[in-house]
């Protein structure tokens, strides 16, 4: 029999980035006990990360904007495959979620007349994201947090879940271990709100922490809920490339809505060489209309560099794959150049940018306001997810609920700058809403303990891996070799040959995962966690190898190499991933609904 | 490839020592590399915590060479590597493991001070207007990233280990942050006075020279707030106006 501490809550979310401490506040507020789980300590998850801005239509700063051109910003990015309920929700919540943060303290850069001050971003018609210099997601995680704290939500700091209980269909709790001491604990809940972000950790290349191995993915999966669009992974235009240290980390798109620009090795601004039919009349024809947008022309059109992050990304990879790249395998973005523009650029640019000058200064040796940085594409962000309802974010497993990246519909084939600091505020909140709903009509289920015992042995399995058939495997090694497969075969550029190729390697890597072996006790052990969230990681890549094997077109941030040309049959559909009855992995074609007349009038008129 | 000898401090609760482990150094490396690099390829079971490794979210805190740094912003390049590099958990906090402290106090300590409470909207639509100017003057406090390293200098938590007394730098820079909101109502003189302990700061600095986003804390946030507490809780004037008013609700012990 396993031992393990029992807890009790009518709503268990499990995450504490934007999405859950929003989700967790909401909840408390319908006055049900709620627990909050985070697999690090509070405050630190990847919101912290969020540079650029929160994408909310308050047209403060040009009023010809609004939640109906927000909307069509959103789908135009998204290729037209998003959930356009969802859509249609978050532009018109998005500017009520900004002023709630507001009223808990956050401090948002302000216009000349004391309002929220808003910045461009690409794919972004008007200046839309509120913004704190280049930290606003750490603004907007610690006013969560700092409201959080008072709203007697019972918070787990270091716990990380291992698997969702079940009731029949219903999810009933979770069933996990904390970092500490290595304890097991079972949350027993009425519903539960998975919160846990993203998957980045499946590549190599990432700008993504140790957290985001897809644990609510494949958590979902697991329970018996569908994913959709596995195969969208954003991978961000800019990333550090050097030194390899720090290859992945972000360089936000901030950079580029101040005036930066791309160059190739040549000099040449090559993102001008290729823009897109749906956008180029929303895109300038010279540099100089390009940098007076950047400077709040109204009348000017957008630079190229501000295109959707997809399409910057695959032209980077053309640049570097033609050898105009930088030495380091990248390309150059330059925000020193403004210096010819504007008197005092070096401190508009320290003033702006503080991070991204502080990250470059001190990690690379670079002063960004004197010479250009070498960026290239990072995986960053992943569109696909849990299935979710519009309205209630719940899953196709009732009691379970999901917002914030872990979920999906939103963004489509490929998501807006912005608009994730926008969607955990906006589907936090429901997702907290209709959780607590949900708990207060429904008991407490029944906890299986053959569900419990066996996720506990399976836990442990690894510190008793010796003597196994093949030998003993380090996790650590394992987590490596799927990460180089994942970013050499699923990359942003892919082919079904190489897919096939992944697919059968994902095989191979998880029958290694069952002979992983782990040293030490169970205590703050990184070896048997890094064991341990293996399998979420075997899952959702598998799930991205079969969602994009099954797309066979390009659209938003999935490009086929054998198939380049968007497939306006398969703009019909969604990819549904599940499990099936033999434990194998499902996938289906989800005809997307009918858009609702007056939605089909608004995507219309701003085409 | 050149190596380097790091010092690591092993051990939980019950004791613990330095080990030395070699290992390579490559181009742009920062400690933390190194520490997972170890990790990896050595002591599988190491505890080290960390998130972001790009200087964002405070969690890789410790000592590198007797000094407190974030180890994902600390270049191998800034260390002489001919001799070995110590690596140590932050002295300030209870050891959990290895380089994993507890630092569950700073958490405490924040629920106690009284939350941010806005004054009434300014427009019709339930918005506040703001100079950009008041924004900026509390920036410098919002940048922190709770890494703690102010904490584990500050000799008040150090050495006298007051963690129930004190609430430490960068709670009262948290304090600052909200005394100085430009929409914030409440005020927090007298709780911090007596409950959170700002006369145990004798202004050394050591905090604010340790600082990794570069945050003036004495000048800026702690002397400002000792300001305020002795205008508030100790001005003749206002004393003698409270000595003829009746008795309120009885001070906490101080």
């Amino acid at each position: 029999m396993a031992e393990y501490q029992t807890h009790e809550h009518d709503v268990l979310v499990i995450g504490a980035g934007g999405a859950g401490l929003r989700a967790a506040i909401e909840a408390s507020a319908a006055g049900v006990s709620v627990g909050l789980i985070c697999k690090s300590l509070l405050g630190k998850a990847h919101t912290v990360m969020a540079e650029g801005g929160v994408a909310a239509a308050l047209a403060n700063v040009d009023e010809r904007d609004g939640w109906q051109v927000h909307f069509a910003d959103t789908m135009r990015g998204g290729q037209y495959v998003n959930n356009w309920r969802m859509a249609e929700l978050h532009a018109k919540e998005a500017p009520g979620g900004v002023h709630e943060l507001e009223a808990w303290g956050a401090l948002f850069d302000r216009t000349s007349d004391g309002r929220i001050l808003q910045r461009h971003f690409g794919g972004h018609k008007y200046p839309r994201l509120a913004h704190v210099g280049d930290r606003t997601g750490l603004e907007m995680i610690r006013t969560l947090q700092d409201h959080a704290i008072h709203r007697g939500i019972t918070v787990y700091m270091e716990h990380t879940i291992l698997t969702l209980l079940e009731d029949g269909e219903r999810v009933v709790g979770a069933f996990g271990y904390d970092s500490e001491r290595g304890f097991f604990h079972l949350f027993h809940a009425r519903a539960v709100v998975l919160t846990t972000g993203g998957i980045g950790r499946a590549y190599k290349i990432t700008s993504n922490s140790w957290e985001y191995t897809g644990d609510g993915q494949a958590l979902a999966y697991h329970a018996g809920a569908e994913l959709v669009d596995m195969e969208f992974v954003q991978f961000h235009p800019t990333g550090m490339v050097w030194p390899p240290s720090v290859c992945g980390i972000l360089v936000t798109e901030g950079v580029r809505g101040e005036g930066g620009v791309l160059r190739n090795k040549e000099g040449r601004r090559f993102m001008f060489d290729d823009i897109p039919e749906l956008y180029r009349q929303q895109t300038a024809d010279s540099e100089e209309e390009g940098w007076r947008y950047t400077q709040g022309d109204r009348d000017a059109r957008r630079p190229p560099e501000l295109l959707t992050r997809d399409h910057v990304a695959r032209c980077i990879v053309r640049e570097i794959k033609a050898g105009r790249g930088s030495p380091h395998g990248g390309v150059y973005l330059d925000i020193s150049w403004i210096k010819g523009k504007l008197p005092s650029a070096a401190e508009r640019i320290k003033k702006k940018l503080p991070s991204m000058y502080h990250q470059f200064k001190q990690l690379a040796d670079i002063d960004i306001t004197a010479e250009p940085m070498e960026v290239g594409p990072t995986t960053h962000y992943m569109m696909g997810g849990v299935r979710v309802d519009a309205e209630s974010q719940m899953s196709t497993t009732p009691g379970l609920f999901a917002a914030g990246e872990c979920a999906a519909g939103l963004h489509g084939a490929n998501r807006l700058g912005g608009n994730s600091l926008s969607d955990l505020l906006v589907f936090g909140k429901r997702a907290g809403a209709y959780a607590a709903r949900f708990a207060t009509a429904h008991g407490f289920g029944q906890v299986r303990t053959d569900q419990v015992e066996t996720a506990a042995r399976r836990a442990l399995a690894a510190f008793d891996g010796d003597g196994r058939p093949g030998g003993a495997e380090s996790p650590y090694r394992v987590q490596h070799d799927l990460q180089e497969l994942m970013q050499n075969r699923v990359g942003i550029v892919r082919r079904e040959d190489e897919m096939v190729h992944a697919r059968d390697g994902i095989a191979r890597l998880r029958e290694r995962a069952t002979r992983v072996r782990v040293e030490g006790n169970r205590q703050y052990n990184a070896g048997w966690h890094t064991a341990l969230v293996l399998d979420n990681l075997l899952t959702v890549s598998e799930a991205i190898t079969c969602a994009a094997l099954e797309r066979r077109e390009s659209r938003g941030a999935h490009f086929r190499e054998d198939h380049p040309g968007k497939d306006a049959s398969a703009g019909a559909f969604n990819l549904v991933v599940r499990k099936g009855p033999d434990d194998e992995m499902q996938v289906r074609r989800q005809p997307i609904p009918e858009m609702r007349p007056d939605l089909k009038r608004i995507v219309e008129e701003m085409k | 490839m050149p190596t380097a000898t790091f010092r690591i401090w092993r051990g939980d609760i019950t004791g613990g020592k330095f080990c030395d482990y070699r290992t390579d150094v490559a181009e742009g490396m920062v400690v933390l590399d190194a520490i997972h690099r170890v990790q990896a390829e050595q002591v599988p079971d190491l505890a080290v915590r960390w998130n972001c490794k790009a200087g964002k979210c405070g969690s890789c805190s410790a000592e590198v060479n007797g000094m407190p740094r974030l180890m994902c912003m600390t270049r191998m390049n800034q260390l002489p590597i001919d001799a070995p590099i110590t690596v140590e958990p932050m002295r300030a906090f209870p050891l959990i493991k290895d380089l994993v402290t507890d630092v569950s106090s700073n958490y405490r300590a924040k629920q106690r001070i009284t939350p941010f409470k806005p004054r009434p909207p300014d427009a019709a639509d339930g918005t506040w207007r703001m100079a950009q100017e008041d924004v900026d003057r509390i920036q410098e406090f919002r940048k922190c990233i709770e890494c703690f390293l102010c904490q584990d200098v500050c000799h008040v938590l150090r050495e006298h280990r007051l963690h129930e007394q004190f609430i430490g730098p960068r709670l009262l820079v948290h304090v600052a942050a909200l005394e100085m909101h430009p929409l914030d109502i409440e005020s927090r003189a007298e709780e911090l006075r007596t409950v959170h302990g700002v006369g145990y700061c004798n202004i050394t600095k050591c905090c604010t020279k340790v600082c990794p986003e570069s945050i003036t804390i004495t000048d800026n946030a702690i002397i400002p707030l000792k300001e305020r507490v002795v205008d508030e809780c100790y001005d003749p004037l206002t004393k003698l106006f409270r000595i003829f008013r009746p008795a309120r609700a009885p001070e906490a012990p101080g």
